[in-house]
């Protein structure tokens, strides 16, 4: 039987480092190739090794799909493509291709530069994986080979994100990458048409939560922000550089200009800048009121949102600043909060998580003292917010894709084991279809029922249908008769008569004859003639014929009556048929045996 | 039967076609009417090719063809349909017939025939779909022949089985808008027995099983194509807009199709199930897979919730737009719908509504610095957590967030609906609503906010609500402030800080945007009235009294300090104990706001203080019964007058013109009422005045200034029928006679007066010729009225009516001039409402100095805001002059979208003019005016003025066919040099 195989290398049971070996059809592609936040050694990228041991990996795959720009999705791109080797295709959409050299770029110097790592991928190296990039549409189908085949649905989440089908003849796998089931400030909700996979893989980060309107959360921000500007105080905001920031600054952006306010917002330059850039680009990749604004004004083209300078933050009046990175731990943020945290007019607002042991993470616990360098002790008097906007579908979004695509069976990766097992217990017992969670390095095998494809000859379907009966009936199956042709790898349904003159072949007549004995007093021509009307009356619809030669016709069906000069009264009856006739055949030797009824005329 | 066909072709044509061939004798040249039907024929005898066949049906299809020609056109096109070979010309023709039947006045039943044969022959698919298409237009146009439906029907069953969907569409449609549930049609089985054709009594035919459209349209809800499924679901619908009761039956399948894998049958399907909903609500279907029963209603109500969540944008609106309209669900789904069990991490959690209900109620103000502050509290069990939502489970949490805003405002009015038929529920859905005042598009916040409104009589607000929905306020749309203080007019609150919150908003909104002081002031002033005890102990603040030291006195220019006044006033007019509370200074402003601003601050009862006569009147005169008794009698002593001519009739008239006008004044809900009769009632004086009869008798060069002032008066009564008739709302037809009839009166008076000024007959006889005109009209449209008009003055004039058209323009002004005054006074009879309409100009106010400087030849922008009550249909009628001193005018039509309807009967004209005017040397005024149009469709006013004096030009500033209402705005302008 056809299988479908899926190995996680990372991602399995586990948040981060997701890559997924997916066997298809003969094919092997890599679903995303991402690094682990939380390490710093070997663990930190995918093990490459379960694929082979030695050697590079062209030859092993296929193709890799990169869902979105997020490097726990695609920090591991340079160091398989050029540390590891591979020369195959590599897919992502436009967007993805953009941002993500910019990231990569980010990480390599923050490891290499401020760490001092060695053997680490370079500058050169990340141009070089980029260049192995094939850009995809949303919704163009791609095909990788004369098989594989590709396509990118929407999925939210952050600019450029995609779900990716992957298709080999009627197998098909969707993988969802991260996404997003309710819309935001600047993107839709992820969207995918009934498109009935066999394996529906996807992320469950929040397996066990359902949110709360996002409205509620917006408004609260956005009344905080609003207050302490009002009071003259400042806010901070400390962010990643991408994804979030562009939600929030849109969320402002639209506030300041609904309402009507001065005080100035500052975004600290540094990637953000070329990043929003992008985002000023690919406005089609946003949401509906974006894309439908834009003529009048690109909403990425902010009229309130200016250039951080490092001098700014010492000026007096109200001011919200977005500041890198988003946990306090070093960098600009950190230098403006150490200024501004005495004054309890002002507030800092944190959108995300923070890791434990960072300034960020301190604060949110409510730590009123912050011991710095030197020994300094820093107190913080301004108001602490925490306010997440989280950008990945929950319980039910999930549940809402999984009812869009109707999957056959579910694989569940990108969670914690403990979630996802609720979430599987939840899919088994709402859709009855298979849900797996397989750890890394867990391979899952699902069998599939692939339905084949024949070309049928045009020929032979109108005859069939000349035959009349019921108009086509896609839910019915119908039986016909026809020679299957396997040859070249395609499958051709054909006449006999066509099979044969393809093949060079003669026709070969394969006639059964039957003996059927029977008692009857009556002379042979006499026999023939009750047998002839006998028949007439049961079969009604068919032709027969008497014929002169002392024969009856049924359609194709020859009968002869003989006996012997012993026993004249045991007629030997003769039937002959071809194999194609051969249901009336039977039917009729089986009627014969019977016996004639009494009563018949012999005429 | 095409040889039949060629014979009656040519019967019927055959001299039409020739005629250009052979010179026709002349008479028969009246019969060239018919000849594009001809010309038809020859064109498409000459088409040698498809192409040019098809080119001349196109241009013939957009000719358009009398009634009479139709059949003979249609044959003609038969003719060459069984010659064509081309389809696509044949598909031509078949639509070109489908269009010519729709011809008025024509019966199309003569082709039916015809066109019936054509199925005979026909092919191609395509082409049979058109012939469908056809025979539907046709059987549309013949609903009560019962024949031809049933014959048309035949067809459609005939060919529902054919392979195209084209034509499976055409039949289910055919179907849907002359099938028949009760009337069963006939079924061929297994095509034994041929369908009966043009027989008039179905069933006849033996062996044949009997079915109903209805289920016959149902067997397709299961076609392959999707297409065909939609007809069918479509032609179902159609069934059920005719008034044909769809049976319960059909009930599971349609829910089946809510799962279809084609948006277009999900959307279909959708009205399926709500149609269903309404037909059957009370019926009990089961729960699968479980013992229970629900309403029918309900279970659907559930289904169609569920597609809130669908994949397809047109499904989720169609949906949301459909559960607005299922009034008769149960409160327990109702309120599911709003419903979202919140967890994190397997914990239950509480959504930020609840926890702001709870922080309200335990009197805590919301922190909300601690970070996870909403963290989750209690284990959720598991196997209880239902993560698809069955049946309506936040089907609205989901709709409000959706990415599509046509969705959002589906919801939005879903919503709304539903609350308005539910108190509960709109207590519940507040939260939800108020949330959607953040939404990013305008246009929802809008209709959120209007929704609001809408139900806020059944909700009172809570502080931190309050608080939400004022945040708005600050909205730099104008249209989103107005909306919200339309709202705060009609929002109940609950303590007195959320009055004190309300009010510190609104200042502060009046800070930001000055504009908005009159639509503040009105806001607060219902706030007044609404919430007398609750700004009672915030009186000694809000005027910063101080029980031992003065304070200073306020600024009462500061529109701050007004709003607050009127506030406070409103208040105490149910509050007399509130007075007592204020300064000196108060009383004083008192006195001047209710003189300045009396729409604004009502009547007080001040203790010890003289009161200004009016005021008292008012009190005096009280309810509004007595001032309606007062108005009745009023017009009952007038109607003793019978003749206008009786001495003290016109001291009469007088005196109850001014009663009436100033009890207009008084009473505010009769001054519709009272303005009309006084306006009825000074033509009549006009009248009277104008046929005085002393000066009649004088030589006309003698009385040459009686003269003139008989033809002004005879203008301003015309002048003033067309206020009576167009600037009222409410009239009835019989009121419209009587000023018609007045203005026949004004009419014939300006008639007469020519007669004595102009000499000579021959200008006469037009004028007279135009009057006899106006008179049969009069009696064509009154002709209910006339009995309540003998002994008027048409009443008479009819009666000589045989006469009148025979005698000459002489005799004609004489019998008029008699008439006129012979005859009796009409009573006038007033109808239940009247309605003034009525603008005023808000904006600009004209009390700039400051002129508006713009260079010569170039443009400058005038913003003008408006305020409009009781016009009908403003979008065409209303329309803005400006008039320069030079006497130049302009009319400018203002944008349909520049007028907002924020109440009933009210509309807001914003909108911009542009001025642009020569240099001038110093600032002058421009007179900026609005005017109402009218439609002069049946008025000869033009023709009037044409025809007779000089002095009968329309006067300045009066423009055709259009009433001037409200004030006009003096606007300084500047226009200065260009500067080289």
């Amino acid at each position: 039987m056809p299988e479908i195989k899926v190995t996680p290398l990372g991602a399995g049971q586990d948040v981060g480092r997701s890559c997924i070996l997916v066997s298809i059809g003969g094919k092997n592609i890599m679903l995303d190739c991402g690094m682990h936040m939380g390490f710093n050694d070997d663990r930190r990228f995918p093990d490459f090794s379960y694929i082979t041991q030695q050697g590079r990996l062209t030859e092993f795959l296929d193709c890799v799909i990169i869902s979105h720009f997020h490097l726990d999705h695609c920090g591991a791109l340079p160091y398989m493509s050029e540390m590891v080797g591979y020369d195959g295709p590599i897919y992502m959409t436009h967007p993805t291709k953009a941002i993500c050299p910019i990231l990569l770029e980010d990480f390599r110097k923050i490891t290499v530069d401020k760490k001092g790592e060695t053997n680490f991928f370079t500058s050169q190296m990340i141009k070089d994986c980029m260049k192995k990039v094939v850009p995809l549409n949303l919704h163009q189908t791609v095909q990788v080979d004369d098989e594989l085949e590709i396509k990118a649905y929407y999925a939210g989440h952050v600019l450029g994100a995609a779900m990716v089908q992957i298709k080999v003849g009627s197998e098909s796998v969707v993988y969802t990458g991260d996404y997003n089931m309710t819309p935001d400030r600047h993107l839709g909700a992820a969207w995918i048409d009934k498109c009935r996979p066999d394996i529906l893989i996807s992320e469950s980060t929040y397996a066990t939560t359902i949110r709360d309107s996002k409205r509620c959360r917006e408004r609260d921000f956005l009344k905080k922000v609003h207050e302490t500007v009002e009071r003259g105080g400042k806010v901070l905001i400390p962010v990643f550089a991408l994804g979030r920031a562009q939600e929030l600054c849109i969320l402002l952006e639209t506030f300041w200009e609904r309402m009507n306010m001065k005080a100035p917002i500052y975004f600290s330059t540094g990637l953000t800048e070329k990043a929003n850039h992008y985002y000023k680009l690919f406005i089609t990749w946003t949401n509906q009121k974006i894309r439908k604004t834009f003529v009048q004004r690109n909403m990425f083209e902010f009229k309130h949102i200016k250039a951080f300078d490092r001098s700014y933050a010492d000026n007096p009046g109200p001011m919200v600043v977005f500041a890198t990175p988003g946990m306090l731990h070093a960098g600009q943020s950190l230098q403006i909060f150490k200024k501004w945290a005495g004054n309890e007019k002002n507030m800092i607002i944190m959108p995300g998580y923070c890791v434990q042991g960072t300034i960020g993470h301190k604060i949110l616990n409510g730590q009123k003292k912050l011991e710095m360098e030197n020994r300094q002790t820093l107190e913080v008097k301004l108001q602490v917010e925490y306010m997440s906007f989280s950008a990945h579908a929950d319980a039910k979004g999930i549940m809402q894709l999984i009812r869009m695509a109707e999957p056959r069976n579910m694989l569940l990766v990108h969670g914690e084991a403990k979630k996802m097992e609720f979430l599987k217990d939840k899919i088994e017992q709402e859709f009855t279809i298979n849900c797996f969670m397989p750890a890394n390095g867990e391979t899952t095998t699902v069998i599939t029922n692939p339905s084949v494809p024949v070309d049928i000859s045009l020929n032979l379907l109108k005859r069939e249908m000349a035959l009349g009966g019921p108009l086509p009936d896609p839910k019915k199956p119908r039986t016909m008769h026809g020679t299957l042709i396997m040859k070249d790898n395609s499958l051709r349904l054909v006449s006999p008569e066509q099979a044969l003159k393809e093949l060079g072949l003669n026709e070969h007549q394969l006639r059964f004859t039957c003996r059927v004995q029977l008692q009857d007093p009556h002379s042979d021509p006499d026999t023939l003639s009750r047998i002839y009307t006998h028949l007439k009356s049961v079969l009604k619809g068919y032709t027969i014929q008497h014929l002169p030669d002392g024969t009856v016709m049924v359609e194709s069906i020859v009968i002869k009556v003989s006996s012997s000069a012993e026993e004249p009264n045991t007629k030997v009856l003769l039937l002959s048929w071809s194999y194609q006739d051969e249901d009336l055949g039977s039917f009729l030797s089986t009627l014969l045996k019977k016996g004639l009824p009494s009563g018949l005329s012999s005429i | 039967m095409a040889a039949h066909l060629k014979k009656r072709v040519y019967e019927e044509f055959s001299k039409v076609v020739q005629l250009p061939q052979e010179e026709a004798p002349a008479k028969k040249l009246r019969l060239t009417k018919p000849s594009k039907s001809a010309a038809l024929h020859i064109d498409l005898c000459k088409a040698s090719n498809p192409t040019d066949a098809l080119q001349y049906l196109l241009h013939f299809a957009r000719s358009s063809v009398e009634a009479e020609s139709v059949e003979g056109v249609v044959r003609i096109l038969l003719e060459h349909y069984y010659k064509e070979q081309d389809n696509s010309v044949r598909l031509k023709i078949a639509s070109l017939i489908g269009l010519l039947s729709k011809t008025q006045n024509f019966n199309p039943e003569s082709i039916l025939d015809d066109t019936l044969n054509t199925f005979n022959t026909e092919k191609s698919h395509q082409v049979l779909a058109q012939l469908l298409d056809t025979l539907l237009v046709i059987g549309t146009h013949l609903p009560e022949s019962l024949i031809v439906r049933h014959r048309l029907i035949e067809v459609a069953y005939k060919h529902l089985s054919d392979t195209y969907f084209g034509v499976r569409n055409k039949c289910l449609q055919l179907l849907g808008c002359l099938g028949n549930v009760d009337t069963p049609l006939n079924k061929d089985g297994q095509g034994l027995v041929p369908a009966v054709i043009g027989g008039s009594a179905p069933g006849v035919s033996g062996g044949v099983c009997v079915r109903d459209a209805q289920s016959l349209i149902s067997d397709y809800f299961a076609d392959q194509d999707p297409r065909v499924r939609t007809a069918a679901i479509k032609a179902m619908l159609q069934l059920h807009e005719r008034g044909l009761k769809i049976q319960q039956t059909i009930y599971d399948q349609a829910c089946q199709l809510l799962c279809d894998d084609y948006e277009q049958v999900r959307s279909a399907a959708v009205q399926m199930v709500w149609v269903l909903s309404q037909l059957y609500p009370e019926s009990i279907v089961p729960i699968p897979s479980s013992n229970e029963q629900v309403r029918l209603v309900d279970d659907s109500f559930g289904k169609i919730s569920h597609m809130v969540s669908d994949g397809s944008w047109v499904v989720r609106v169609q949906a949301a737009k459909t559960l607005g309209n299922m009034l008769q669900v149960s409160p327990h789904f109702l309120e599911q719908t709003l419903d979202k069990k919140l967890m994190s991490d397997l914990r239950r959690k509480r959504t930020a509504h609840e926890r702001a209900k709870e922080l309200y109620t335990s009197g805590e103000f919301s922190s909300g610095r601690k970070w996870a502050d909403d963290a989750p509290k209690e284990k959720v069990d598991t196997s209880a957590v239902n993560l698809i939502a069955s049946g309506a489970c936040g089907a609205f949490v989901h709709g409000l967030e959706d990415e599509m805003y046509e969705v959002r405002i589906a919801a939005v009015d879903a919503l709304s609906a539903l609350a308005q038929s539910s108190a509960s529920f709109a207590e519940k859905c507040l939260d939800f609503l108020v949330d959607m005042f953040n939404d990013e598009i305008e246009e929802v916040r809008l209709q959120s906010i209007h929704v609001l409104r809408q139900i806020s009589t059944n909700i009172t607000l809570r502080e931190d609500q309050l608080d939400t929905v004022l945040a708005v306020l600050e909205d730099s749309s104008r249209d989103i402030r107005e909306a919200l203080h339309e709202l705060l007019c009609f929002t109940n609150v609950s303590t007195k800080e959320c009055i004190q919150l309300a009010l510190l908003e609104l200042l502060k909104n009046l800070t930001k945007y000055p504009t908005d002081r009159n639509s503040v002031w009105k806001c607060l002033k219902f706030l007044g009235c609404r919430h007398p005890t609750l700004v009672l102990p915030l009186v000694p603040e809000l005027l910063s009294t101080h029980p031992y030291f003065h304070t200073p006195e306020p600024d009462m220019d500061d529109p701050a300090y007004i709003a607050v006044l009127v506030l406070v006033f409103n208040a105490a007019q149910s509050c007399p104990t509130m007075t007592a509370l204020f300064s000196d200074h108060t009383f004083r402003h008192y006195t001047y706001l209710r003189d300045s601003l009396s729409h604004l601050v009502p009547p007080l009862r001040l203790p010890g203080r003289t009161q200004a006569p009016g005021v008292s009147g008012i009190e005096g005169s009280g309810s509004v019964e007595s001032a309606q008794l007062f108005l009745q009698q009023s017009l009952s002593r007038i109607s003793t007058i019978h003749n206008l001519q009786d001495p003290g009739a016109q001291d009469l008239l007088n005196f109850t013109i001014r009663d009436l006008q100033r009890l207009g004044e008084l009473q505010t809900e009769l001054a519709g009422a009272a303005d009309f009769s006084a306006t009825y009632l000074r033509c009549q004086l006009l009248l009277t005045k104008a046929l005085q009869e002393k000066l009649w008798t004088m030589a006309v060069p003698l009385c040459l200034k009686h003269n003139a002032m008989a033809t002004a008066a005879a203008k301003q009564m015309l002048e003033e029928t067309y206020k009576l008739e167009f600037l009222y709302s409410g009239l009835e037809n019989r009121q419209v006679a009587t000023i018609h009839h007045v203005r026949l009166q004004a009419k014939a008076l300006q008639l007469v007066l020519t007669a004595r000024t102009r000499r000579g007959v021959e200008p006469l006889i037009s004028v007279c010729e135009k009057f006899l005109q106006e008179v049969e009209s009069f009696q064509r449209l009154f002709v209910v009225e006339l009995p309540h008009l003998q002994e008027s003055f048409v009443g008479k004039l009819l009666d000589l009516s045989p006469k009148l058209s025979a005698c000459k323009p002489g005799e004609l002004v004489k019998i008029l001039q008699t008439t006129l005054r012979q005859s009796g006074f009409l009573n006038l009879q007033l109808p239940k409402q009247v309605q003034r309409a009525s603008a005023t100009i808000i904006e600009p106010t004209g009390e700039s100095d400051n002129p508006l400087r713009f260079t010569s030849g170039l443009v400058v922008a005038l913003d003008i805001d408006a305020t409009l009550e009781h016009v009908q249909d403003p979008h065409n009628t209303v329309k803005v002059q400006v008039l320069y001193p030079d006497g130049q005018s302009h009319v400018i039509q203002p944008k349909p979208g520049d007028f907002r309807s924020p109440g009933p009967h009210r509309h807001r004209l914003i909108t911009q003019v542009y001025l642009s005017h020569s240099a001038w040397t110093e600032a002058c005024q421009i007179e900026v005016r609005l005017l109402l149009a009218y439609s002069s469709s049946r008025l000869c006013k033009a023709v009037w003025s044409d025809s007779s004096t000089e002095g009968l030009q329309p006067a300045e500033g009066a423009t055709e066919g259009t009433i001037s209402f409200g004030k006009p705005v003096k606007v300084f302008i500047m226009p200065k040099p260009a500067r080289r």
